[in-house]
């Protein structure tokens, strides 16, 4: 097989089957159930799974490959995050089957969406050039303004979308902006060449305002604050299962890029940035934490949490490099399976119409639910960050890496926010256990049993997180591999190779 | 000859222009408009940097920011629609349901 058929085949395959899963979908008879569309997409998504492992194999045995002039890198580090985004992918799935079984006729859009969505974001972990990096970008950011709005007859859809739309083309003009001044100071686009460029730019300056137009625009699309305002109304409205696919997958993509940026690209400036990620870390786990305790809605909670968690991840980013990658690699897919677990649990419980939102709706919905409710609380559990769960272990290596770093204070403020976030998890979690009140929320529950593959998802989600908590060893190795992997890049690709149609003369 | 500075220049006044238009218009048209122009903005510095480093790469990337900003407005303008579709209003500051 070739290089360049193997780097990209996991995207091909999502592509393909997202093409087939759009086409098919006129040929199913309206009003029939779109189900087998759904089927046919989570096939898709498991042999992407497989194509991955595939490149993990061919990795092992012949070592780190880059493919379309250099342009597509796989490494442990993207094999990485193509199996955490085919998980979270595969899971949201399964536990969507049945979410449209109600007679929707725009269902197989959905399908082939995520699977677009998906392509887009494993795309931005493979590339080592800004260019494909911000076509990755877009393709996941389209994909998700769509899903956001899904629901189109209602008027909370139809304004999360606008919403995440205007606010994510904001945040990509920085994104560009930050490419732009970049390019303009070291004369090239590719991460490993950029690297090389600084050593002898002219304009050191340009280079800082660059990295920092870089991070306001991923920054927005990491939901880190002060560029967190578009995500508690997005998750408000958007469905269920599209927050928790948005909350974890593009996140873990737009983190892949900024450790790929941040640590490849521009380790030279690592005295200006590490300042910007620090006052971004602040001032997301600060707003977060603080914003959650005021929410009285589930969804816009878990919103604020996510904005908190973005903030301890950028902890992470303190630490020495392999310290700070590996602890940042670990949080990501502790986050992810917490985040995709704990929003699933709750696509479960309130089912399509969303008739359960506040956190008094959740009162007593142990007694008619108790296994979705147990993982839920779980789930919570983990975010909080109690031992024996992988939310536990990713605070442990991210506060860890930043005080070997020296940055003890900091680590000191992200334990201090980690206690103000137990109020509002266990306010959520005592909620669930509490005797209802009157006929108000347990009574609307619907009474429908948990079908089997939703069962599989959240239960699969549940054991990654107690995998993570109870054995982070397996995993700590895996990404204390794709680390040092990361590194280099720019003394493995030379810069006169990468940009092949680079010289021309002007007229 | 121009100086590339003036390119430069122009283009970040006209990044800036997005950004206050963005943040201080209240018709959702007029704010996606403001959108529109920081790209424009970002492709007018690629390719005065193109230029000034004798490299094709960026005003390739131009064509790129051209093709996904195209595509971004058609799914951006189908949302704008179903937004007025549900709400009548394309003013920013009545949409407004989810709050606290």
């Amino acid at each position: 097989m070739s290089t360049n058929l193997l780097a990209l085949l996991p995207e091909i395959i999502l592509t393909i089957t997202g093409v087939l899963v759009m086409v098919l979908e006129p040929v199913i008879a309206p009003g029939k159930s779109r189900k087998p569309l759904g089927w046919l997409a989570i096939l898709g998504t498991a042999a992407s799974i497989a194509a991955t492992c595939y490149q993990k194999h061919v990795l092992n045995t012949s070592g780190v490959f880059t493919a379309f002039y250099s342009t597509v890198q796989i490494d442990a580090f993207s094999v990485f995050f193509h199996l955490l985004i085919a998980c979270v992918v595969l899971v949201t799935l399964l536990a969507s089957l049945d979410y449209f079984a109600s007679p929707i006729t725009h269902a197989g859009e959905y399908f082939a969406l995520v699977l677009f969505g998906a392509t887009g974001m494993m795309f931005m972990t493979c590339s080592v050039e800004l260019l494909m990096v911000f076509i990755g970008l877009e393709i996941s950011s389209i994909s998700t303004y769509i899903l956001a709005g899904f629901r189109k007859g209602q008027a909370t859809a139809s304004e999360s979308s606008l919403k995440y739309f205007l606010l994510g083309s904001f945040a990509t003009a920085f994104f560009l902006y930050g490419i732009a001044l970049c390019f303009g100071a070291t004369g090239s686009t590719s991460i490993g060449a950029i690297a090389s460029g600084l050593n002898t730019t002219a304009t050191p300056t340009l280079a800082i305002l660059a990295v920092a137009m870089v991070l306001i625009g991923l920054g927005f699309k990491v939901s880190a604050a002060p560029f967190h305002v578009w995500t508690p109304d997005v998750y408000q409205g958007a469905p269920s299962p599209v927050v928790a696919l948005m909350s974890t997958a593009p996140k873990a993509a737009a983190f892949a890029v900024l450790l790929r940026f941040l640590f490849n690209g521009t380790p030279q400036l690592r005295g200006h940035w590490i300042l910007m990620v620090e006052i971004l870390a602040i001032l997301s786990m600060t707003i977060g934490n603080l914003g959650a305790l005021l929410q009285k809605d589930v969804k816009r909670l878990l919103a604020y949490s996510s904005i908190a968690h973005a903030g301890y991840l950028l902890v992470a980013f303190t630490g020495v490099h392999k310290d700070a990658v590996s602890g940042a690699l670990f949080y990501t897919a502790a986050y992810a399976a917490m985040n995709v677990g704990a929003l699933l649990v709750i696509t479960q419980i309130s089912g399509f119409d969303e008739k359960l939102r506040s956190i008094d709706d959740f009162t007593g919905v142990a007694l008619k639910r108790p296994y979705l409710a147990a993982l839920l609380g779980f789930f919570l559990l983990s975010l909080i960050g109690i031992p024996f769960t992988g939310g536990f272990f990713g605070k442990f290596y991210a506060f860890s890496g930043a005080i070997h770093n020296g940055y003890v204070g900091l680590a000191i403020f992200g334990l201090a926010n980690s206690g103000v976030a137990c109020y509002y998890y266990l306010r959520l979690l005592a909620a669930l256990y509490s005797r209802p009140l009157g006929d108000s929320s347990a009574a609307v529950l619907p009474a429908r049993t948990l079908s089997v593959p939703a069962a599989v998802a959240v239960t699969a989600a549940a054991l990654a997180t107690l995998a993570l908590g109870v054995a982070p060893n397996s995993v700590l190795h895996l990404v204390q591999h794709s680390a040092p992997e990361t590194l280099p890049a720019y003394v493995v690709v030379p810069a006169a190779a990468t940009v092949p149609v680079a010289t021309t003369t002007a007229p | 000859m121009v100086p590339i500075a003036y390119y430069l220049v122009l283009a970040a006044i006209l990044f800036c222009i997005g950004i206050a238009a963005f943040l201080i218009k209240r018709n959702v048209i007029t704010i996606f408009m403001s959108i529109e122009l920081m790209l424009n903005a970002v492709n007018l510095t690629f390719v005065a940097f193109a230029h000034m480093w004798h490299q094709v790469s960026g005003q390739i990337f131009v064509f790129f920011v051209m093709v996904v900003a195209a595509a971004e407005a058609a799914v951006g303008l189908a949302i704008i629609i179903a937004l007025f579709r549900t709400r009548q209003t394309l003013n920013v500051d009545s949409v407004n349901l989810m709050k606290n």
